[in-house]
């Protein structure tokens, strides 16, 4: 078989991938041998898939990698990536916390607060089931009839306990009597506290509710 | 010298394999902060694919990190029997496509292109040859030059010519990335590849190669 220039030119390409039949292969290699010019463009040919398969020809601009990483890493954090590794120490230090709140609420429910005074006594002495006024606009429950009770006509019934379930807290005026009580419980500074209502701030409404 | 991504085996080639096996086996099973070591080799290559198909430095570097991105977010669904590298250059080479498409550029190139299929390319230069040293890429001056070069093409040869003689994806890749058949693929490669080495002889004509050790007389093809 004789192959002309023109189709060696035309099967160049296949013949650097290996995709021409092997009896073109050998007339090529024929051909290859006695044309120079063929032979030039063969090599020149290997030049070119040589030169541009390195890496070098391969610039990328300054500072890609760097960036191309950071806005990787953003992305594994974004979608919670990374876990494996935070993992190892995370996990402990969940569990820290959760323990460590774990005993501070069992700590609060065993020793109770240490009252400084009776502005913070949140009723705990005033029996639940008892019948207290509470009226719009105000914090305070009171027992029915107490001079401290504001607006009036916004009065409405209900337990203590619904009462300071609703956020309402016990008027020192007429509720000395279950706060004292509740104060000697907690502290002694609760009795030191009520002697100095009068004397101190006796109107626990301050400026009016 | 034949192309055909022969898988000639050496034991450095089979520990960096190996070591990549197992980082994507890491990866897949949750330890994300692997996956840059696992790109990284391959970053230029990303670059390189997304430049040459989007022409513009600042687009083809958003494009590699949003394919590098994609990758890592489908990295579950990247099967052993494909090459790491290749999905990863599809990956980039389909999401520069679509960028280009997105952006409507260059869209009368097409309309001669099949023109140019349909002609053989005939070589212009016939000088002697000779094998360039593989240190004349050390010279700034003569990556330009082969840059420039490249550029100089149109879009359908450049492309071609990129992935598979740059990113080094055999011909069914190639033509499966850019949704071409393989006899387009080959046709344009043969015809990239002639028209580098027409322009390379013209550079040597003026003096790109000109502090190279050839001999009095030769090309360096």
């Amino acid at each position: 078989m004789v192959v002309k220039c023109e189709q060696v030119w035309h099967e160049i390409s296949n013949y650097l991938e290996g995709e021409v039949d092997p009896t073109l292969r050998t007339a090529m290699d024929e051909h290859f041998r006695t044309c120079q010019r063929c032979s030039s463009v063969l090599e020149g040919t290997r030049n070119v898939i040589r030169l541009y398969g390195d890496e070098r020809m391969m610039e990328v601009p300054s500072g890609f990698g760097r960036r191309l990483e950071r806005r990787l890493a953003q992305n594994v954090r974004l979608t919670g990536g990374g876990w494996s590794v935070w993992s190892t120490w995370l996990v402990p230090v969940a569990a820290l916390v959760l323990i460590a709140g774990g005993l501070r609420v069992a700590n609060s429910l065993t020793a109770g607060p240490e009252l400084k005074s009776e502005h913070a006594q949140p009723g705990q002495g005033v029996p639940p089931d008892m019948l207290v006024v509470v009226t719009s606009d105000a914090k305070l429950f009171h027992a029915a009839g107490c001079d401290f009770i504001h607006n009036k006509q916004t009065e409405r019934t209900l337990t203590a306990k619904e009462a300071m379930r609703q956020g309402y807290v016990p008027c020192l005026r007429c509720m000395r009597e279950y706060l004292h009580t509740a104060a000697k419980g907690h502290s002694a500074l609760g009795a030191q506290a009520a002697a100095h209502i009068d004397t101190e701030d006796g109107n626990p409404h301050g400026g009016g509710e | 010298m034949v192309l055909n991504n022969p898988v000639v085996r050496n034991p450095a080639q089979d520990a960096a394999t190996t070591r990549e096996q197992d980082l994507i086996a890491r990866v897949q099973r949750g330890q994300n902060e692997l996956f840059y070591e696992l790109v990284k080799p391959y970053e230029r290559r990303v670059y390189a694919a997304a430049f040459a198909i989007l022409r513009n430095e600042t687009d083809a570097e958003d494009v590699a990190q949003e394919a590098v991105l994609k990758a890592f977010a489908n990295i579950r669904q990247f099967r052993a029997e494909a090459r790491f590298s290749t999905w990863l250059i599809q990956i980039t080479v389909n999401e520069a496509l679509m960028r280009r498409r997105r952006e409507r550029t260059v869209v009368m190139e097409g309309i001669d292109d099949r023109r140019d299929e349909e002609s053989d390319y005939a070589p212009r230069d016939f000088a002697d040859w000779r094998e360039i040293p593989s240190e004349a890429l050390e010279r700034k001056e003569v990556r330009q030059k082969l840059a420039a070069a490249l550029a100089s093409l149109d879009r359908k040869y450049r492309e071609v010519f990129v992935l598979r003689d740059m990113e080094q994806l055999n011909i069914q890749e190639t033509a499966d990335a850019l949704g071409i058949s393989v006899a387009s693929v080959k046709t344009r490669l043969l015809r990239a590849r002639l028209m580098l080495r027409d322009l390379l002889a013209a550079g040597w004509e003026q003096g790109w190669f000109s502090r190279l050790p050839f001999e009095k007389g030769n090309k360096p093809w």
